[in-house]
């Protein structure tokens, strides 16, 4: 777009651009100054739809409707999505879907609870205490650069094969993307609403809650939408490993007995939590985060 | 309490006291043993060139430079306001939410109202910051800083950031509630003309002292064209160093 660049902006058509290299042919011009009408071209993405964040995921399942329906689609590499529905009614009916679900978004959930609160108290410890800094900030960062999965062996070695075990997998990871985003804002607050609070002088406990807390809320929702993502990812590793319950036991299971529409029932289980979780967080950051004024709108 | 201006000595104690006090950065020393007295209720401007140190003053008097090297006696009350160029609202804090920060005791809402009031936002107060004007911010903050009916007020060139129209309705209202509240007021600013409408007392800060302490002895109301008017300011400005052409007839 090269239009980007200052220039008089007419009412109807794009504006011209006369590159300098090419010989100036003056077009003609209709006398006095030319009238800008309408307003100045938007940058921003403009105004939002409700609910527009769907309709990705609902073409894309429209795609493998009419992939399949129209026999485009070999069943035995990938079951359309009438068997995939069919196949979840029975893996509900049986009440195998809500047991191995329930139990994986236990395991997600714990690991995601514990990890956010590790993850915003180490933040707000290292970022507050030069103490605090020089302690945790070292560790974290080398943490940071191993990924929790690496770290499995030693886990199993340590806590065993059960739910501890899971939990703490993934509440490794959630907690090191927490600290990371929320670390880096909180220390990037502006010095001068430090400064501000000193001479209204708040008390350690008013600076963290009116300052220190909503300054680096955008850094926490950043570290959240990761977190939740990393936890699903954790989930689905731990649950392939020597698991007896849970979505990915299921899959296993299926994969065993070559059924790729309960697999497909997984993926799709993984990925609607995946979705709601990523959307709920997106909600409450709106929410939480109203006062802002950004490119998202 | 004294309101006679030029900084007399009153009964009450100073609101302001530094002796010999010293601050500086690495080896400039930007103030040298500065001695300086502000009695209650008494609006002073402080004026001086860039890079003179004014800032360094306010906040040494504000007891916001703990990183600062340097040394002397400060006095200051205990209830002390600040205002600053910009107008430091907090953007994830509504406007009421921003006026009554760090406020204690009962009633800090309705407090929060009545000094919104007086600077002409009531009903503005469930706004957020970036809602509102640069004039209308720098409003708020100023409620912000009197909600706490300060015995002193600290302002550095609080109206630096706002046009001219602006700047003069901002003006008014700073004198306005000056007279109600009566806070010692140290305005630092780069404008002669607005310390000495604005002023009773006005300091120029030069090489880390106070060159000059002219007491302004105008009416309340003052204008622009009164020769008096003009003549503290040619007085200011040479004092500045700039020099001034004969004033037109
Ligand atoms: N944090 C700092 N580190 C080093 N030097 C500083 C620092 N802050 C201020 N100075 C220096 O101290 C001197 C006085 O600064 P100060 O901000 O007090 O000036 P000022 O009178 O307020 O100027 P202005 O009218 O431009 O605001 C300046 O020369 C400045 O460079
Ligand atoms: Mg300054």
């Amino acid at each position: 777009m090269t239009d980007l660049l200052p220039t008089a902006r007419t009412g109807g058509g794009p504006a011209v651009l006369t590159k300098s290299a090419a010989p100036p042919q003056d077009p003609p011009q209709a006398p006095g100054p030319r009238v800008a009408r309408g307003t100045r071209r938007r940058l921003g993405p403009g105004r939002s739809l409700p609910f527009g964040r769907l309709i990705g995921p609902a073409l894309l399942v429209a795609l493998w409707w009419a992939a399949s329906a129209s026999g485009y689609l070999d069943p035995r590499i990938l079951s359309g999505p009438g068997t995939v529905i069919s196949t979840a009614g029975d893996l509900v009916a049986t009440g195998r879907l809500q047991d191995n679900v329930l139990i994986s978004l236990q395991r997600a959930g714990l690991g995601l609870f514990f990890g956010v609160v590790s993850g915003v108290v180490l933040a707000v410890a290292a970022g507050l205490s030069r103490t605090g800094e020089y302690l945790l900030d070292g560790p974290l960062q080398i943490k940071r650069a191993i990924p929790s999965l690496a770290m499995l062996p030693l886990l199993i070695l340590w806590l065993g094969i059960g739910e501890e075990m899971k939990v703490t997998v993934i509440a490794l990871g959630v907690a090191v993307s927490m600290y990371i985003n929320t670390y880096a804002f909180l220390t990037s607050i502006d010095s001068r609403y430090v400064e501000l609070a000193e001479g209204l002088d708040l008390g350690r406990a008013q600076f963290i809650r009116k300052v220190v807390i909503p300054g680096s809320l955008p850094g926490f929702f950043v570290g959240l939408r990761l977190g939740v993502t990393s936890s699903w990812v954790g989930l689905i590793v731990v649950e392939q490993i020597n698991a007896t319950s849970g979505i990915g036991y299921m899959m296993f299971q299926a994969q065993q007995y070559a059924q790729s529409d309960v697999i497909i029932v997984g993926l799709v289980a993984y990925g609607i939590f995946g979705f709601a979780s990523d959307a709920g967080v997106r909600a409450i950051e709106r929410r939480a985060l109203s006062w802002r004024r950004t490119l998202a709108g | 309490m004294a309101t006679h201006p030029g900084g007399l000595i009153t009964k009450a104690a100073p609101a302001v006291r530094t002796r010999r006090l010293v601050r500086k950065f690495g080896d400039r020393v930007i103030l040298k043993e500065l001695d300086l007295t502000v009695a209650p209720g008494e609006f002073t401007a402080l004026l001086g060139r860039s890079g003179s140190g004014k800032s360094t003053l306010l906040r040494a008097v504000a007891r916001l430079d703990h990183t600062v090297e340097g040394s002397g006696e400060l006095t200051v009350p205990e209830r002390v306001s600040l205002s600053f160029q910009d107008s430091r609202l907090l953007p994830w804090l509504r406007v009421l939410d921003n006026v009554t920060l760090g406020l204690r005791g009962p009633g800090a809402r309705e407090r929060g109202l009545t000094a919104l009031e007086e600077v002409g936002l009531a009903g503005r107060d469930r706004s957020w910051p970036h809602e509102l004007s640069g004039g209308e911010q720098q409003r708020a903050a100023l409620a912000r800083a009197l909600v706490r009916e300060p015995e002193l007020l600290l302002a550095d060139e609080p109206f630096g950031a706002l046009d001219a129209l602006t700047r003069i309705k901002m003006h008014g209202l700073l004198r306005e509630l000056y007279e109600r509240h009566r806070p010692a007021v140290l305005l630092v600013t780069h404008d002669v003309d607005e310390a000495v409408e604005l002023a009773d007392r006005v300091l120029v800060l030069e090489d880390g002292l106070i060159s000059v302490d002219l007491a302004i002895d105008l009416p309340t109301l003052r204008s622009r064209r009164d020769a008096r008017f003009q003549e503290y300011r040619d007085t200011l400005l040479t004092a500045l160093g700039v020099a001034q052409p004969p004033a037109p007839a």
